[in-house]
């Protein structure tokens, strides 16, 4: 009995989107920034935002992520309790619990996202303290679990960030987002400045944690083959707009507009 | 008596050497600090006759609090007889012509550098801090911006990264002095650097505790009877200083000691870091036999 009624609550969350974005726009200048950007995120789905230097891709991450305020329109995220949550209603106090314990951000610069004057072990276990975790053992514990998990050896877990290499940073950036069990990730160019080695490892890294933790991740890369490895979705931006958007596979075969024609032949096929 | 009345007063200075302007504003940013406990306040801070460092927001504090019947001591590390004591002192017995002091339960006004008296203190007593760095989330947020939303929302996850770290390192907390605490289950606020040897002294203190930075002009207070506890871990509790060793002088083995080599050879030699509980105790001894 209990089942059958769980069932369709269940599918019910997978049909219902995360976030909700209505008309976003933050605008710098004429089409310099984001304008009227309008989509739907669902659980466990990975949209990856696509378009050359200065198209407004890390604007929009930005607005999406609470970091900016839009000129116009609304983001509405979906928490875990049910409630549609408005982030630019919201208080700040509401945003930024939402950031560090719903969402994480990973950003293009380990150095930006990590703290780079503590342990690998206190990076991690940050976000655990910050919602009130009070037991080291706990917290010690977590660390460990994490760098095995992005695949660092354990015995670092008392070391700098800065005694890593660049992959290692980002990996670490990424455990320490993962480690509160977030439903949304923001990713900002996240294997950008990785030499394309530790590009592929980290790639293959990414696609498994987001499947098995089923993340919802918004991703901003202007690399095309990281785009048609990680994302389910595309959106391409040119000039501030939201040119083209569809399923990975239909956009990047069959390109429709004329940038994204562009965009997918200058890339040189191996 | 100890009490004093030595030195002649200067001339051509205001009572406490501070305007009385001055004194109004701080008595004012005090009223918000003691109604806010452990709220840092922004207050004009003044230039006084001595560097920065060297007790200058503990002595505006002292300057705008002190009145005609106040007995005023002033303690540096615990001492009465060390410089920035003695000077300090002298300095108000001049500009305010106030009866000094060096016992704790005499003084109405101790204003003091990194220590609280051993002889506990009583309803009625102001201890006055003197604070070089009032913000106790600076040494991992550098932005005040940033610091002041973190107070405001009670965003202080960051404090306990600093114990894990301590933890993580030498395998206990080693934050041995200016230990950060949170006073009234609101504000994170650090204690001056104190020893946590003296963190405990805090919590429920029938004394006003009142905190003042020069350099960073900020101010802040304890009301007496107030809740002030020491951040800790579950399976890492806060815990005070112990010494194997007693005071080489008074023979007290619950004080706060300090270490002396007394020789060429590295003899070492523990004794009371307050001088004026030293005192007593050893002439409460030899009251005794």
């Amino acid at each position: 009995m209990n089942a059958v009624q769980q069932v369709p609550q269940a599918l019910l969350d997978l049909d219902t989107p995360l976030l909700q974005v209505r008309g976003l726009t933050r605008l710098y200048g004429p089409d310099k920034g984001c304008q009227d950007v309008d989509f739907e995120l669902y659980p466990g789905e990975v949209l990856g935002i696509v378009g050359e230097s200065g198209s407004g891709k890390s604007t929009l991450l930005s607005l999406l992520s609470g970091r900016c305020v839009p000129d116009r329109g609304g983001v509405s995220y979906r928490t875990t309790e049910g409630d549609w949550l408005d982030l630019y209603s919201a208080s700040e106090a509401a945003r930024r619990t939402l950031l560090r314990t719903e969402w994480g951000f990973v950003e293009q610069n380990p150095r930006d996202g990590l703290r780079m004057g503590v342990s690998a072990g206190a990076n991690i276990g940050e976000r655990l303290m910050a919602q009130g975790s009070r037991h080291y053992g706990q917290l010690r514990q977590a660390g460990l679990d994490w760098l095995q998990q992005v695949e660092i050896d354990a015995a670092r877990i008392d070391d700098l960030p800065r005694t890593f290499s660049g992959g290692m940073q980002q990996r670490l950036q990424i455990a320490r987002n993962l480690v509160s069990g977030p439903r949304l990730v923001f990713m900002d160019e996240p294997t950008g400045g990785l030499d394309v080695s530790v590009q592929a490892r980290l790639l293959d890294l990414l696609r498994g944690l987001v499947r098995e933790l089923n993340l919802a991740v918004v991703i901003v890369t202007h690399d095309l083959a990281v785009a048609r490895l990680l994302a389910d979705r595309l959106m391409v931006m040119r000039r501030s707009r939201v040119v083209e958007a569809g399923l990975t596979d239909q956009l990047l075969d069959d390109p429709q507009h004329p940038y994204t024609q562009l965009l997918v032949s200058s890339v040189l096929q191996p | 008596m100890s009490l004093q009345h030595s030195v002649a007063q200067a001339q051509g200075y205001n009572f406490a050497y501070l305007d009385e302007q001055t004194k109004r504003m701080i008595r004012r940013a005090l009223l918000k600090a003691v109604a806010i406990p452990g709220y840092q306040v922004p207050f004009g801070g003044r230039e006084m006759p001595l560097p920065y460092g060297w007790g200058t927001g503990g002595m505006q504090l002292t300057a705008a609090i002190l009145g005609h019947d106040d007995v005023l001591k002033v303690i540096d590390q615990g001492a009465d007889d060390t410089t920035n004591a003695v000077s300090i002192r002298r300095f108000f017995a001049r500009t305010a012509n106030v009866a000094t002091t060096t016992r704790t339960p005499e003084a109405t006004v101790i204003q003091t550098r990194h220590r609280i008296p051993e002889t506990p203190l009583s309803h009625g007593q102001i201890m006055v801090y003197q604070v070089p760095i009032p913000e106790p989330l600076r040494f991992i947020e550098p932005s005040e911006n940033e610091t002041r939303t973190m107070h405001a929302l009670g965003d202080y996850g960051v404090m306990h990264v600093k114990l894990y770290e301590d933890i993580a390192t030498f395998g206990h907390i080693a934050t041995a002095y200016a230990y950060p605490v949170t006073v009234d289950d609101h504000y994170v606020m650090d204690p001056s650097p104190i020893p946590k040897f003296d963190n405990p002294k805090l919590d429920m203190s029938p004394a006003l505790m009142l905190f003042g930075a020069g350099r960073e002009k900020r101010l802040y207070a304890v009301p007496p009877y107030t809740k002030v506890e020491s951040l800790d871990f579950e399976d890492h509790p806060f815990a005070i200083q112990r010494w194997e060793q007693r005071c080489a002088l008074c023979g007290s083995g619950d004080s706060f000691l300090d270490e002396l080599i007394v020789d060429d050879r590295g003899t070492k030699r523990f004794v009371c870091s307050d001088t004026d509980y030293c005192t007593q105790h050893l002439s409460e001894q030899e009251a005794g036999q």
